[in-house]
Formats: C-alpha cells, sequence, structure tokens
C-alpha cells in the first residue's frame, strides 16, 4: 500500500508532500534510534516520537516507506524540511503506537 | 572512490550527512542490499559517536571493488577504557541525548556486529580513530 492510501484510510495527517508514493511493506515502532537503525527494514512505516532533525537521516539509512509521529505529536519544521528534501514521507497520527500498530496490521494483511 | 567529510561538532543539522552520502555511493554502484544496510549501521554509529562524544573530527571513505573502509577520526576525549565501552549498554551519554534516542550503548557493539575488520585508536585526551573494513562479495 502506497504512504498516501495508509494517510488516507487512517485518517493521518501528510507533514510533508514527499515520499507519498512510497511503498509500505511492514512496520517498526521503536525510539532508540541505534535500535532502530538496525531493526527498521526497507518499506517499513517506522513510529516514533522522535521528532528532531536526525531521525530523517535515520529513515534516508534504513529505507524507511514513511515516518509516523504518534499521539498528535507536532513536528519541527526544520524537521519537516530536511524531510522535503530528502524525499522521506512524515505522517502524523492521534492515535498511540499500540492502536496505530494494530490497525496497520490489520490494513496490511 | 575515495569520499572525505567534515563532521561538524556544532552542527546538528548535519549528523548522519557522512553516512548517508556513503550509502547512496555504495547502492549506486550496484552493492548488494544487506552489504549497503552493515555499511550504513556501522558509518552512521561512529559517525554519531564521532559528534556527540567526540565534539566532531572527519571521515575518509575508500571504495574499492572488494571492500569499503571507512575511517572516522576525532579530536574529542578519547575512550578511556575501550574493552567496557564495547559493552552492550554502556553509555556515558547525557540525560539530555538520551531523550533523544542516543545513548543506547548499542553503537560500538552494532559497529563490531556488522564490520569484517576493526581497528578503533584511543587513548584520553587524544581522540578517538575508528577503522571499519566491510568486505564486499
Ligand atoms: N568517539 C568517541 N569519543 C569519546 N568517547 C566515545 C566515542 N565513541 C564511544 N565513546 C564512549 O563509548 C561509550 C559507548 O559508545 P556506544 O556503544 O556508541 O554507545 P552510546 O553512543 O549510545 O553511548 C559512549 O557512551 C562513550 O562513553
Ligand atoms: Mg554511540
Amino acid at each position: 500500500m502506497k504512504v498516501k492510501e495508509m494517510v488516507k484510510n487512517l485518517d493521518m495527517e501528510a507533514l510533508t508532500d514527499a515520499g507519498m508514493e512510497n511503498e509500505v511493506t511492514g512496520v517498526y515502532a521503536c525510539d532508540l534510534l541505534s535500535r532502530v537503525m538496525s531493526g527498521c527494514q526497507e518499506g517499513d512505516a517506522w513510529i516514533t516520537v522522535q521528532t528532531h532533525l536526525n531521525v530523517i537521516a535515520v529513515a534516508e539509512l534504513d529505507d524507511a516507506a514513511c515516518i509516523i509521529v504518534p499521539e498528535g505529536i507536532a513536528a519541527p519544521a526544520d524537521t519537516l524540511e530536511k524531510a522535503e528534501e530528502t524525499g522521506i514521507a512524515v505522517v502524523s497520527s492521534q492515535l498511540g503506537t499500540y492502536e496505530l500498530c494494530w490497525r496497520l496490521h490489520e490494513l496490511l494483511s | 572512490m575515495k569520499l572525505d567529510f567534515v563532521i561538524d561538532g556544532n552542527n546538528f543539522d548535519m549528523a548522519g550527512e557522512a553516512s548517508s552520502s556513503v550509502k547512496r555511493s555504495l547502492a549506486k554502484l550496484g552493492v548488494s542490499p544487506p552489504v549497503v544496510k552493515r555499511a550504513a549501521i556501522a558509518m552512521y554509529e561512529a559517525e554519531i559517536n564521532a559528534f556527540i562524544h567526540g565534539g566532531g573530527g572527519e571521515a575518509h571513505v575508500e571504495i574499492e571493488s572488494d571492500r569499503v573502509e571507512m575511517v572516522i577520526r576525532d579530536f574529542g576525549k578519547g575512550i578511556a577504557d575501550l574493552s567496557l565501552a564495547m559493552q552492550e549498554g554502556w553509555s556515558t551519554a547525557s540525560e539530555q541525548v538520551r531523550k533523544m534516542g542516543f545513548g543506547a550503548g548499542m553503537g560500538l557493539p552494532n559497529i563490531k556486529k556488522n564490520t569484517d575488520e576493526l581497528d578503533i585508536t584511543t587513548a584520553p585526551g587524544e581522540g578517538t580513530e575508528v577503522k571499519m573494513v566491510i568486505y564486499i562479495k
């Protein structure tokens, strides 16, 4: 499923224009960047409460399909700017991580 | 192919840029995705360490047909007890840095796991040089 379809289906908000055509093939949830670096796989939608600039580098290195910020947490402008430049999709959801994982599982299977 | 980078210790925006650039170069050269991933993990961890713990430095990367060599050097405080630093979970990162998701104490162990050769030269007050080689098969 494309990121833009996921956004529509789960009533998320796209915070970037970039990356909306990326294919979501899995889900990974973690906030410890070292763990994410080795655990997040290509095509994963990465759920994290971290919104500082460096998450964009991590998402790019992991070939994540997108970053999902849960619980309606705001992402700073410089992060979104860098995401746009790098072609990384950042989307926001009002849902918590558990509910997001559960709904994404239903949606992807 | 030779690549040189400056790791600016004052510029958080750029932390991870060298790793991204190396990853893109390897992918472009057609290196297999698992090898690219290992290089990306190792380079990122060493780059972030040079930035967070070492106050910045430089990176030199050489990509050959059968290997990629990544050398990251900083001029910071060095590592007093390297075998302790290599242990999973050991970290001296500040509370502030931990809140940002760094400081899990997994960087050096991850580097070890993902490289074929690892050589760390460090001494208190004399900075740190991390030389990593990954074989491209
Ligand atoms: N370049 C460096 N300069 C000084 N100290 C370092 C450097 N790299 C690692 N260290 C020390 O080794 C510890 C473990 O490093 P690492 O495994 O990457 O974990 P983390 O970076 O999460 O603390 C660090 O907390 C720090 O004390
Ligand atoms: Mg580290």
